[in-house]
């Protein structure tokens, strides 16, 4: 006798208990902190914040510690918390030219007008294992204050104190008619991705948008793709900055700017050959690609990408996939795709009962179709026809 | 146990509010695809988000609520998505067809029939039908303007042509109100049917790919097909192992490695309801007859081995 399973509730609920097994680990160590995930897994909050799309650097890392950190799942805790969040309204255009910097490279101006800054980088590491990080394992619990007056923060070092502006080499770029300086229509209405379908073909602030939030990995492959000749690309990183910028807005009621806080993003303004049309002379053409915090590689990905997605607007011909739009955008985003895949795990077994009734009848039909061909004088002995 | 800092059914109002307006769209035109604004759920996209919002969006305190996946009302995902509405909402759930007002769906329409007293929530994964034949957006958008279907029929024509019979089992493509072609969503063929001039409103949500679409009540839903090759549904062989039903859609069931399987009803309610009723089915697993088996014929496993 067959008893139907039951008890999907109950699975679930011990589901959660293994689930926060899982989650705290050792009860013999410690419980991390979500401050200490903020400050020591910083590039992994900036990370969340960026793709979940909320600049709430606790809120990530508590994403990241209830994720386990598994990072996608704290991007999609991000979003699903930011989706119940009322739209009070936009602010102005980030003027990135007044920024507190952290970092400042160029890789197509050996010294640039403010200088050149390195700042944190893994770049010239060497990747070596640092066995004394192992090694202070044994004393995690003594707080270490010296590195901190060279950890800047945006309370500490705010955008305001700094009040330093450093011109964008872009803008010097332009100044000299090198660079095309591509402006939005004023009286175009602001899309906003949070609020609308993405709708192709879309124009270049949407897909700015759709890239800011879109999968580091996925960009990165596919900017990469450009790189070795799917499209033809040949960027220059311009400059690449990183600081603090201020958020201000110009509430209607008020009639003035007003400064909400300061973000810290990373901004990369990649530099492209053009060799011009019959409108326009030669000049260089620019990739955009703007993160929160230290998202170096997300920053340059997302402007290779976008540079390779105004392939229309610049009249150059389609040949590669990371110039399709609706191929890029429709498949960036990692909690819809996240989800997509992994749903293939729900039960299917209605849809494979009718699959499964399909391939027996084609089967059984096959087979019936190869013996009336078999009983046939002349005919060959083997059944030569397969199932496509 | 109600959430509190939730508000009534999760959504903000003013999305709930954007969500009708979308589907109050989706019913004056039959089967057109609305884009929405798809918000971020707390659900997985793919796993039931655009019903899940549909349903938040005009359940109400009065509704009773109905949530099935595959036919059954205990599978791991419906029991998370009335956990979801009972905790957000506080509205009442029942597993009785019969008694819901609103029937949130995955996979299935059920068995019994619908009333104009009911609406059923259908979660669609992938609304556009002719997503298989033309995957950019930009393109179906026109080809759906221009009714130009062409290519779908060509599809199973090419089917016929190529293995005697039209190889959709599910999500097969429908006709709605002569006019728009439309997904069912990925129900069996054999639950096509029942969208024919449904009393009930059927509306379809699908979150990850930002589109509603709906059938109205009394609205035509045709399936496609050809004069000589007329559209039919699944037939089985066998009743229902529990209840004797040989109307309902079944599932099988693996019971041993003979090949034995066990046939049992997909919509669980009707199921549970006939064995009230005192049907009562044969209770044993059976062996298949249309199975071919795999020696006798370089099947695609054997030929697999073999190279």
């Amino acid at each position: 006798m067959y008893v139907a399973v039951k008890g999907g509730a109950a699975a679930i609920e011990s589901s959660w208990r293994l689930l926060e097994a899982q989650r705290r680990g050792s009860g013999s160590l410690a419980a991390l902190s979500v401050s200490q995930i903020r400050e020591q897994l910083s590039l992994a909050v900036d990370r969340v914040m960026s793709e979940g799309s909320l600049f709430d650097p606790e809120l990530a890392a508590l994403a990241i510690k209830q994720a386990s950190g598994d990072l996608l799942e704290a991007i999609f805790l991000l979003r699903a918390y930011r989706t119940t969040l009322p739209r009070l309204g936009y602010a102005l255009p980030l003027d990135t030219a007044r920024i507190a910097l952290l970092r400042r490279i160029s890789a197509a101006f050996k010294e640039v007008p403010g200088g050149q800054v390195l700042g944190a980088t893994y770049d010239y590491t060497q990747r070596l294992l640092d066995f004394a990080l192992l090694a202070e394992d044994s004393l995690a619990t003594q707080a270490t204050v010296s590195t901190a007056a060279a950890q800047p923060n945006a309370g500490q070092f705010g955008v305001s104190d700094a009040a330093s502006t450093v011109p964008r080499i872009n803008d010097l770029l332009a100044n000299e008619g090198l660079l095309e300086t591509p402006l939005p229509a004023d009286d175009a209405p602001r899309a906003d991705l949070t609020r609308e379908p993405l709708m192709f073909p879309a124009d270049r602030a949407l897909r700015l948008q759709s890239l800011a939030r879109a999968d580091e990995g996925w960009l990165l492959g596919m900017g990469y793709s450009t790189q070795r000749g799917y499209a033809n690309s040949h960027p220059f990183a311009g400059e690449i900055r990183r600081g603090f910028v201020s958020v201000e807005m110009l509430p209607d009621e008020l009639g003035f700017v007003i400064d909400i806080g300061d973000l810290e993003v990373t901004e990369c303004q990649m530099i492209n050959q053009f060799n011009g049309n019959r409108e326009l002379p030669p000049q260089f053409t620019q990739g955009y690609g703007l993160a929160f915090g230290g998202g170096e590689r997300k920053a340059m990905a997302m402007a290779l990408v976008d540079r390779a997605l105004r392939a229309d607007e610049l009249g150059e011909p389609h040949v590669a996939p990371a110039q399709d739009e609706e191929f890029v955008l429709s498949h960036g985003d990692n909690v819809e795709a996240s989800g997509f895949v992994q749903h293939l795990k729900l039960p299917h077994y209605v849809d494979f009962q009718a699959e499964l009734e399909l391939v027996r009848n084609l089967r059984a039909h096959h087979a019936e179709a190869a013996r009336s061909l078999a009983d046939k004088p002349g005919a060959p002995s083997q059944p030569t026809q397969e199932l496509a | 146990m109600i959430e509190q800092h939730y508000n009534f059914a999760f959504l903000d109002e003013r999305t709930k509010k954007r969500i009708r307006r979308a589907l109050l769209k989706a019913v004056a035109v039959p089967g057109y695809q609305v884009p929405f604004g798809s918000r971020e759920m707390p659900f997985a996209y793919g796993w039931g988000t655009g019903g899940v919002q549909i349903t938040a969006s005009i359940i109400g305190q009065s509704d009773v609520l109905k949530v099935i996946d595959q036919g059954a009302d205990d599978t791991t995902n419906a029991v998370n998505i009335r956990r979801f509405f009972e905790r957000t909402t506080g509205v009442a759930s029942t597993e009785i067809t019969r008694e819901a007002t609103l029937i949130q769906t995955r996979h299935r329409i059920p068995e019994v029939a619908l009333t104009e007293a009911q609406i059923l929530v259908y979660q669609v994964p992938m609304p556009e039908p002719l997503a298989r034949l033309e995957p950019r957006r930009r393109e179906t958008i026109k080809m759906h303007a221009l009714s130009e279907y062409g290519l779908m029929h060509v599809r199973l024509y090419e089917d016929i042509a190529q293995l005697g019979a039209i190889s959709r089992a599910y999500d097969y493509p429908v006709l709605v109100n002569a006019r728009y072609l439309m997904s069912p969503s990925p129900i069996p063929k054999f639950d096509n049917p029942k969208m024919h001039m449904n009393p009930a409103l059927q509306l379809f949500g699908a979150g990850r790919e930002k589109r509603l679409y709906a059938v109205p009540p009394y609205t035509p839903v045709r399936s496609l097909d050809f004069e000589d090759h007329p559209f039919e549904v699944q037939k089985w062989e066998h009743a229902c192992a529990l209840c004797g039903a040989t109307e309902s859609y079944l599932d099988e069931m693996i019971v041993d490695d003979q090949g034995s399987r066990l046939f049992v009803c997909s919509d669980s309610n009707y199921c549970e309801d006939r064995r009230d009723g005192g049907h009562v089915g044969t209770q044993q697993a059976v062996s298949l007859r249309n199975v071919v088996p795999d020696q006798s014929e370089p099947g695609i496993s054997s030929a697999g081995g073999a190279a």
